[in-house]
């Protein structure tokens, strides 16, 4: 393979700039990652440990191999959202390794409104199971809930993608062969008394662990029986008369230990249908990336000098390196495994589209996951390019996108506007996951562009109506659109309602991308059928 | 000289004894035991007989079966060794009547000093002092309470029969006589069949003299000086050293030949050893002898430069003597430590289980060990528990002394409990390095000898960490290897999480105590947090021979970190740091969680190894807490089993005379209160 080389030189003021803007604000991302791993707060968390639980995040930490890596999903899910305090929307979701294979961990935080669904829960917790079917991870749920949150419930009960659709997913994931394990160590109320009795194999802890269609509270309204919580559904019940629980565990660290023999007993192995070769770092330091991107955003940057700091040994070799140039595609490796990476470097052109889509049918022929590096304004505009048919050629691109089958894995290293989101596989695409820098923004335009468009049209109105609009006043009605979108395309605010899977460290991304490939490489890589390309 | 020889023991005196019979050119035939099969003093002699079950009195003790060895195998003489048949008359005597040469003393002189009232008795007329006592026949209690008035108290009763502490009893005053001495005839009945007991004056600072004395068939006798044997535990000796300190040379005569004086008494023949006490103000008496080689005979070696057992076979050819008194000098200071499986901080109750790790010091010019067992024995409980004898010789008292706790130092055992770190820290005690030395030496100094459970110190927790990191990193490596995708970033250890610090917790087992230490995963290793607060970092890595080579803060060492999976005891760690054990439990829900659950429900296990001698409930019947239920033995020390809490006695597992295992279940009580 063809080694990059760097252009950048680690000591120039530019790059010490940009170094300082980026560390600041992976800092800023840690303090918030901190700040939420804290769940429910102090009191909450004293009374939770009080109780003889593990805090959930301990929970996790029990239940994985111990020291393996945990790749955490969401954790800034419903961050900002429902007055601020609903830490991670109230559960903790993740990629980890149990017995030595990966599983997807869903873990209550009943330290945050006693694990109750908010709109963003129901939505993390759903993802999460889209994850592991796509992936073919086995689930592991560690239960303490409320159940739905009552004051959101017309945001988390009726619609597909609410309440019921985490027990329509145990049921289809048991059904393709992926495993369903509940541990119930808390409570499991109403309808999430059905995540236990949906699993393939459940466990609950002794004097912890409830589950009942119908609380004491409900059952005295509805019937005038008076019984506690623990005769009602408390682990005795379960284990040994109603059956709905299959093991019986002593404490929070027992049943993760059964958790974990469970898991051991699964009889899968992993196949991974790819030609790997011995990982090497790469030869250019990934803390380097912080110089690499600028600090002003509008800024453009050579996304090989990424690359050079995530491929093993800095190795790329160029897909049509000399046509349509805006878009880089190639062939790499990354922890060993074979993957085409496709990155912006400006905007996209007819040439580049076409490019891209040749480069997506090529990897999906080879069966070579395909990995976006997604730093783009949008498609060109203007009479030449719309009758040179961009809008047709952006169409072959993003047919190829949305229809290749092979694992697509999407990092936001910088802008994500307009139809550029779309061919450079955004969320609507379908990328097993994808991550955003804390540099990264995302919006249908950039906040200027909007800024200027709302405005242009505003003029026409006004001048129309043959009034006139000052620079002062326009710029009065610009401020505010700039601040919306900067605000709405913030990487927190897209996290917080779960537009991806997660912001990263920059410094991180080889890693995250080597956890997630490996993690995808135990569902098959299914053949791609493409449909019609628009010629 | 013999060209074939049987050796009748077993263990460290077996291989003793056939390395010197090698030496010489004689072939040597061990005997065993079903339990002994695969043992080192097999391995040591050229060929070996089985002669029976492993319990000692179906076999060692069986002397028709081992004559009957050494005849088909022919075997012109036996070693007897020390203990099991080395001091019974009647095996002499069948030896002689099979045409067999007894190395050691005549029967008659066995049985002479067999028993200790008759032989003082003998010494007496010979002019050799006695303590006063009374030694006579009549075992009335009245009548014994009244001698026991006229000897004077404290007095010392002990069994007529008997020997290495058993049927011992110390009484300060007239009116605890009674009650002890019922207990030591039990004791005496139960550990020889006899419950016949003598009177002594008691000591109170004695000091355990012995002479060990030669004699030949042509009535040569010579004395090759004195071992102090004043460190002693329970009347069992712990640390022999040689010459005594403080010997002057008058006294060292004197009873020199009041112990040849004694041997000539009874016509001695063979390697023998007179005990004596010797009091602050420089008087001894005879206490008794042993017709035997002893157990700590290598001290006297070291320092006369002579192979005992050699003599002995010489002897018992009929040749004279080698050495002469006049030849015979004393050169250095020598010590010998026993290296027992027991547990100081059990009140040194025997303990068993297999050597999973054993490292003995190397022998050398200042170093000799004496051992029977090698790494992977099993340590039973059928026989003595002795893993080895460590014996160290160097020029004068102290750089011995040195040798001794250095030699310690370096001994490692793992998988069973051990007196390694009690004996070194005599070693290091500074009233034994000014060799203030009696009898009461440990009882005195108990508390700086046995500490009480002291937490694991902070080095030794930081190491165990490490070497639970360590394992766990080189079994991702090993799970990475056998995986179809085995350069996945799923198989590293080193606890990544996205954006964000990771930690893992380790909760070891210190006795009864639980230590908590979070380690946190750092690019160069780990940071630990110690219970005592101490934040540490640390990394290392562990070589092929197993150690571990370890940097905490800055500080370089290496260390032994022996992990075992035993189905009794689960998972734990010993730490084998700086001469020093430190066994870790290591936490493990599963089974933690059976415990609690066979707790709740009443089962009691055997907190040691022994046997069933009493059976004190049945099934079905009711007993309050505090109950005695089971009364267990282990080398003859009784260990009652109560009842936890009020309940119903369910099931009765063992019956009197069963031996158990540690850990096994021995009752049910189902409590009446289920909680």
């Amino acid at each position: 393979m063809s080694a990059l080389t760097s252009t950048l030189d680690p000591r120039a003021d530019d790059f010490k700039r940009n170094r300082d803007a980026m560390a600041a604000q992976v800092e800023d991302l840690r303090r918030v990652v901190q700040q939420v791993k804290l769940g429910g707060g102090e009191e909450a968390r004293a009374k939770h440990l009080a109780r003889g639980k593990l805090l959930p995040r301990e929970r996790v930490r029990a239940l994985l191999d111990v020291g393996s890596p945990f790749l955490e999903l969401s954790q800034l899910a419903a961050w900002g959202m429902y007055g601020g305090d609903i830490a991670a929307a109230g559960i903790i979701t993740g990629i980890g390794r149990i017995a030595g294979r990966e599983c997807m961990v869903v873990c209550n935080d009943a330290t945050v409104k006693g694990g109750t669904y908010f709109p963003m829960t129901v939505k993390k917790h759903v993802r999460a199971q889209e994850i592991a079917r796509q992936n073919n991870l086995p689930c592991i749920y560690l239960v303490d809930s409320g159940g739905a949150n009552l004051p959101n419930q017309d945001e988390v009960f009726p619609d597909r993608d609410h309440f019921g659709r985490i027990f329509y997913n145990q049921a289809t994931m048991s059904a393709a062969g992926i495993p369903q394990v509940a541990v119930v160590m808390g409570s499991c109320t109403a309808g999430g008394a059905y995540v236990p009795a949906m699993s393939d194999e459940s466990i609950i802890v002794k004097n912890q662990g409830t589950i009942f269609l119908g609380g004491p509270p409900l059952v005295k309204a509805a019937t005038g029986e008076v019984v506690t919580a623990e005769e009602l559904g408390g682990a005795d019940v379960h284990a040994r008369v109603s059956g709905v629980t299959d093991h019986l565990a002593n404490d929070d660290a027992h049943a993760l230990a059964i958790a974990r023999r469970i898991v051991a007993n699964f009889n899968r192995t992993k196949h991974p249908g790819l030609e790997f070769t011995e990982p090497r770092p790469p030869t250019y330091d990934p803390q380097e990336i912080y110089g690499v991107v600028p600090a002003d955003t509008r800024k453009p940057y050579d996304i090989r000098e990424i690359i050079a700091r995530v491929a093993d040994a800095s190795a790329f070799d160029e897909f049509k390196l000399l046509y349509g140039a805006t878009l880089v595609t190639g062939f790499a490796r990354i922890w060993g495994y074979p993957v085409g990476i496709i990155g912006n470097n400006g905007i996209l052109f007819s040439e580049s589209a076409l490019k891209g889509a040749h480069f997506v049918e090529l990897c999906c022929q080879r069966g070579v996951p395909l990995i976006f590096l997604q730093n783009i304004t949008g498609f060109m505009v203007g009479k030449k390019y719309e009758a040179g048919g961009i809008a047709r050629d952006g169409a072959k691109m993003v047919t190829a996108v949305s229809c290749a089958n092979v694992p697509k894995f999407t990092v936001i290293v910088g802008g994500s506007f307009g139809a550029g989101n779309y061919g450079m596989c955004g969320r609507a695409f379908g990328p097993r996951m994808l991550w955003m820098w804390p540099n990264a923004r995302i919006s249908v335009m950039g906040g200027e562009q909007a800024a200027a468009v709302l405005a242009q049209v505003r003029r026409d109105n006004l001048e129309a109506k043959g009034g006139a609009w000052s620079a002062a006043d326009e710029e009065k009605f610009k401020a505010p659109i700039r601040a919306q979108y900067e605000t709405q395309g913030h990487p927190y605010y897209a996290s917080a309602r779960l537009w991806d899977d997660g912001v990263i460290d920059p410094a991180e991304t080889r890693m995250v991308l080597g956890l997630a490939l490996s993690a995808a490489l135990n569902a098959p890589i299914e053949p791609t059928r493409f449909g019609v390309f628009r010629m | 000289m013999f060209s074939k020889i049987l050796i009748a023991n077993r263990g460290e005196i077996a291989c003793r004894v056939a390395r010197t019979a090698r030496r010489m050119g004689i072939r040597t035939v061990a005997v065993y035991s079903d339990a002994d099969a695969g043992a080192r003093h097999v391995q040591a002699c050229d060929e070996a007989v089985r002669i029976g079950p492993a319990p000692a009195r179906e076999s060692y003790l069986v002397l028709e079966r081992i004559v009957e060895a050494a005849r088909a195998t022919g075997a012109e003489a036996i070693h007897p060794g020390y203990g099991f048949l080395s001091e019974n008359a009647g095996f002499a005597e069948a030896c002689a009547a099979a045409k067999l040469v007894f190395i050691g003393p005549p029967p008659s002189a066995i049985r002479a000093m067999g028993s200790k009232s008759a032989a003082k008795s003998i010494m007496g007329k010979a002019g050799v002092p006695l303590v006063p006592g009374y030694h006579g026949d009549n075992q009335d209690s009245t009548f014994l309470a009244a001698e026991a008035g006229r000897v004077g108290f404290p007095v010392l009763i002990k069994a007529s029969a008997g020997g290495g502490g058993k049927g011992m009893r110390i009484v300060r005053a007239a009116d605890g006589f009674a009650e002890a001495l019922a207990s030591a005839q039990r004791e005496a009945r139960s550990s020889f069949g006899d419950d016949r007991v003598l009177i002594e004056r008691y000591l109170t600072r004695p000091r355990h003299i012995e002479i060990q004395v030669f004699a030949d068939t042509h009535g040569n006798c010579v004395y090759l000086f004195e071992r102090d044997c004043s460190l002693q535990r329970r009347h069992q000796k712990v640390i022999e050293e040689a010459p005594a300190p403080g010997m002057e040379p008058e006294r060292r005569r004197a009873m020199g030949e009041a112990a040849v004086k004694a041997a000539r008494a009874v016509a001695y023949v063979g390697a023998g050893t007179v005990e004596m006490i010797a009091d602050e103000d420089g008087t001894f008496y005879f206490m008794e002898m042993n017709t035997r080689l002893q157990v700590e005979h290598p001290v006297t070696e070291m320092i006369t430069g002579q192979d005992l057992v050699e003599w002995q076979l010489r002897v018992a050819t009929g040749a004279p003597l080698p050495l002469g008194q006049a030849d015979l000098t004393i050169s250095g200071h020598a010590f010998e430590a026993r290296i027992y499986a027991e547990d100081p901080a059990r009140d040194f109750l025997p303990a068993t289980g297999r050597l999973h790790h054993l490292r003995l010091p190397a022998d050398g010019p200042h170093v000799r060990v004496d051992s029977g067992v090698g790494p992977g024995d099993v340590i039973g409980i059928h026989y003595d528990p002795m893993i080895a004898k460590l014996i160290v010789w160097d020029r004068d008292r102290a750089s011995a002394l040195g040798r001794l706790a250095g030699a310690l130092e370096g001994t490692e055992v793992v998988g069973v409990a051990t007196n390694v770190a009690f004996l070194a820290a005599v070693a290091r005690h500074p009233a034994f390095a000014t060799a203030e030395i009696d009898t009461g030496f440990i009882e005195r100094h108990r508390s700086d000898l046995v500490p009480e459970a002291q937490p694991t110190d902070d080095t030794a927790l930081a190491l165990a960490a490490l070497a639970v990191m360590i394992r766990r990193a080189e079994e991702a490596e090993a799970g990475a290897r056998r995986s179809l995708d085995p350069h996945s970033p799923w198989h590293r250890s080193d606890g990544w999480r996205l954006n964000d610090d990771n930690q893992h917790a380790i909760c070891f087992l210190d006795g009864a105590m639980e230590q908590r230490i979070l380690v946190h995963y750092r690019p160069f290793g780990y940071v630990v947090d110690l219970p005592s607060g101490r934040r540490m970092t640390v990394s290392g890595t562990r070589s092929a021979a197993g150690e571990i080579a370890a940097d905490l803060d800055g500080r370089r060492l290496t260390a032994r970190i022996i992990r075992l999976d035993e189905a009794e005891r689960g998972e734990s760690l010993t730490v084998l740091w700086n001469g020093r054990a430190h066994r870790l439990g290591l936490h493990d829900p599963m089974r933690q969680a059976a415990t609690a659950d066979a707790r709740a429900a009443g089962r009691l296990t055997a907190p040691m190894p022994g046997k069933v001698v009493q059976v004190l409930v049945k099934p079905g019947e009711t007993v309050a807490r505090g109950r005695a239920l089971m009364v267990l033995e282990a080398m003859k020390m009784e260990h009652t089993i109560t009842a936890p809490a009020d309940g119903t006695v369910k099931s009765v597992r063992y019956a009197s005379g069963d031996l158990v295992e540690e850990g096994t279940e021995l009752l049910v009580i189902e409590g009446v209160d289920a909680s």
